[in-house]
């Protein structure tokens, strides 16, 4: 390895871990501390970069990873070792199957103690090794650069994901002679067995375009990995070029903007019909970072059932992991689409007429548009309304996260997405409680931004006291309390699936008060109870920029999310909001 | 030849020699559902690098998958799929027998597939032998009625044959 000498200075281990942050560019740190990580407490007073104290080491993780999510840059955290690694477990799954660049630093118990049991020890390389893309245990204190650097390569190249590093305690001691080494940064990589790059394969790129050109029923099937590549732009050139409608999954909301004609939204289990339709319908299934993810095939058998697959993936093990394609591409997605746009550019081909297509789609749009019903004179809200109604109060760049559950998909379904990065959601995993440190992740690292998390009430009461780490640290995002009283999506299956039982499912609206739980936090706290109050609370809301805001919206316990395709069931299967079934 | 599993399917990986790189193996073999047969590891003669040689039940998933997930796996840097057809395929079995009249028995068993004696008592017998895996599976077979001790298998090596090209996946340039 060619090693940039910086100086002839002697380092510990512990100023090592700070100095190679500072190396790697990182500007924030969500952590929190104890006994282990102690000794790299010390230095990060000395330097510029920020750290934010949170109240829940899981918090750490998913603030990580609303960072990520926003800026593309790698989010980093760290935390202790034993309960605060295990803590951060979650949030490590979470970005691991949503890939997203992380970086996490756990203490360990000094060298010597490994494996005996020590306070504090946990085998946190072994609990974490199937939920990161890799991890280290780090032996050496002279290992520390080099690792820290590999960890950022690997966590934001290929498909990215989260890498941890695990330190021991006693080769950061600053009283452990062997915790000296003359500081170093390597300005190379070397690791034999991870080549993320791919090379344009002309071969395939002709074979997809021509592909294109002959579909006459195409849809781009696009993925978060879209969002991964940076790939909005090209997206967009490719969709315009070929007119070829698209669906953005969960994941992808906001890579193509909801407001351009060709675009079909969200497809799968709380899609709309048509963005479900058209795949079904399709003739040709342009995968471009989606993975076929069971929540949008349904019953993968009568998925897409008349579609030749392109599969585009930086992850060549995608590719028939679920559905064997016709044509697999390994690549990142911005250099396959532009290939392919040059392609086609440069030829002057002409695609297949697509104008019947579109009939049929718009045929479907009119039919059956995403629709709810206002409430009724002295019910509570509709929350579908109440997150219209932020939609249009906010500025077009407004990041949005949500937790998981009937508001995560009310938020995908009726926020309009016209930007690329401003929707951040826990998709693979389904992690109640994402939305808050998630959203306190993307505006520590926007500031200038709106953010706002639209949240339920299960989930609000998993994270909220990170509110108190956003009202300290000068945060001030903003929630939307979907407050139903119930864990709502499982109340939904309880009521279509389990004969109306509702098992353990109910919170009730008023313990805790959650205006007061908040204002205690340091935020300003309304609740909204009533149709003529909702819009003129937000833009109370809106103009509160010196602390966290939560407004606790009472919306109706009854409300279900339409459409639905029933867990594996055959997408042929949608179920449509019930004034549109009478239609049929 | 007869007696071959096409449900067992061998691949060799070439892996950093680093700690936990085998826990990071089997984890994922755990993890995806992916049924282990055998698995060997040594150290190649460049002590930086180890071979894993696996034999997967790719009834369990298509060795597609497994080749894909395993290289995915940062230490790993080169798998060969070695089917039966493309590779010497090797496997080591040492047992001692209890043996009375039916000792020239079982000696021809172990002169047939060129085995070794280890220890030759009166009453006992320590042999190993090295022969394919079926030939050993058929071995184990005609043991059955011998008073054995122990026995023991090493798990299956493999090679590509000399002129064969193995399909291979590899990180290196």
């Amino acid at each position: 390895m060619t090693t940039e000498k910086i100086s002839e200075k002697r380092i510990n281990g512990a100023q090592a871990v700070i100095k190679s942050l500072e190396m790697e560019g990182v500007e924030v740190i969500f952590g929190y501390p104890g006994g282990a990580i102690l000794p790299v407490y010390d230095p990060l007073i000395d330097t510029p970069i920020r750290h934010i104290l949170v109240r829940h080491e899981q918090g750490a993780g998913h603030m990580a990873e609303g960072y990520a999510h926003a800026t593309g840059k790698p989010g980093v955290c760290m935390v202790t070792s034993g309960p605060a690694a295990t803590n951060v477990v979650t949030a490590l799954a979470d970005a691991y199957l949503d890939s997203v660049p992380m970086v996490c630093i756990t203490g360990q118990v000094a060298l010597p103690n490994i494996g005996t049991d020590a306070f504090q020890e946990v085998d946190t390389t072994g609990i974490t090794r199937s939920i990161t893309k890799h991890n280290y245990l780090v032996t050496k204190a002279e290992d520390i650069p080099r690792i820290i650097h590999e960890a950022f390569h690997i966590a934001t190249t290929g498909r990215p994901g989260p890498v941890l590093v695990d330190i021991p305690k006693s080769i950061v001691a600053a009283n452990n002679p062997d915790a000296h080494f003359d500081w170093y940064y390597p300005d190379t990589i070397d690791l034999p067995g991870y080549n993320p790059e791919f090379e344009i394969n002309v071969e395939q790129i002709n074979q997809a375009v021509e592909m294109l050109l002959e579909a006459e029923r195409p849809v781009l099937y696009v993925g978060g990995g879209v969002l991964k590549a940076r790939a909005a732009e090209v997206l967009l050139e490719l969709a315009e070029l070929g007119d070829i409608p698209v669906v953005t999954t969960l994941m992808a909301r906001g890579a193509f903007p909801d407001s351009h004609e060709l675009c079909l939204g969200m497809p799968g289990m709380h899609g709309n019909y048509t963005a479900i339709t058209a795949i079904q319908k399709s003739d040709l299934l342009i995968a471009m970072g989606s993975r076929f993810d069971d929540r949008v095939t349904g019953k993968v058998d009568a998925f897409a059932p008349e579609a030749k697959v392109v599969h585009v993936d930086i992850d060549p093990a995608e590719h028939g992991k679920i559905r064997a394609p016709e044509l697999a591409i390994a690549g990142d997605c911005n250099d396959v689409m532009k290939a392919i746009v040059a392609k086609i550019v440069s030829d002057s081909a002409k695609f297949a007429d697509h104008t019947a297509w579109r009939d049929t789609i718009r045929g479907w749009q009119e039919r059956y548009p995403l629709v709810y019903e206002q409430s009724e004179e002295g019910e509570y809200l509709k929350p579908q309304f109440v997150i219209e109604q932020i939609a249009q109060s906010c500025p077009a760049d407004t990041i949005v996260t949500a937790g998981v559950g009937q508001h995560q998909m009310w938020a995908s379904q009726f926020w309009k997405f016209d930007h690329p990065y401003t929707w951040i959601n826990s998709g693979g995993l389904g992690t109640m409680g994402f939305s808050i440190p998630a959203a306190i992740g993307a505006k520590a690292a926007m500031p200038d931004r709106m953010v706002w998390a639209i949240d339920g009430d299960g989930c609000f009461q998993m994270t909220a006291q990170e509110l108190i780490t956003a009202a300290v640290d000068k945060i001030p995002v903003k929630v939307a309390l979907i407050n139903n009283a119930y864990l709502g999506m499982v109340r939904q299956w309880q009521e279509l699936f389990y004969d109306e039982r509702y098992s353990e499912v109910h919170f009730g609206y008023d313990v805790p008060d959650y205006v007061k739980w908040s204002e205690s936090m340091g935020c300003a706290a309304f609740k909204v109870d009533k149709i003529d109050d909702v819009r003129s609370t937000i833009d109370k809301a809106n103009a509160i920029n010196d602390r966290p805001v939560v407004i606790d919206f009472r919306c109706l316990s009854s409300e279900k999310v339409y459409p639905m395709v029933v867990a594996g069931g055959p997408n042929d299967d949608v179920i449509v909001h019930p004034s549109q079934a009478e239609e049929n | 030849m007869s007696g071959i599993n096409r449900s067992l399917q061998t691949i060799a990986a070439l892996v950093e020699n680093r700690a936990g790189v085998l826990a990071r193996v089997s984890d994922l073999f755990a993890r995806r559902g992916y049924n282990i047969h055998s698995l060997t590891v040594a150290p190649t003669p460049d002590p930086a690098f180890s071979r894993i040689t696996i034999v997967v039940n790719v009834d369990s998933a298509p060795l597609e998958q497994v080749v894909k997930q395993l290289f995915k796996l940062v230490n790993v840097v080169e798998i060969e799929e070695l089917i039966h057809e493309a590779a010497y395929e090797r496997e080591l079995l040492i047992a001692v027998v209890n043996v009375a009249t039916n000792k020239p028995e079982l000696m021809s068993l172990i002169t047939n597939l060129n085995g070794n004696v280890l220890t030759d008592s009166d009453s006992q017998l320590a042999f190993s032998v090295e022969a394919n895996p079926s030939q050993i599976n058929q071995l184990e077979k005609q043991l059955e009625g011998f008073d054995i001790i122990s026995q023991q298998r090493s798990g299956r090596i493999a090679a590509p044959k000399i002129g064969v090209t193995v399909p291979k996946t590899t990180a290196k340039a």
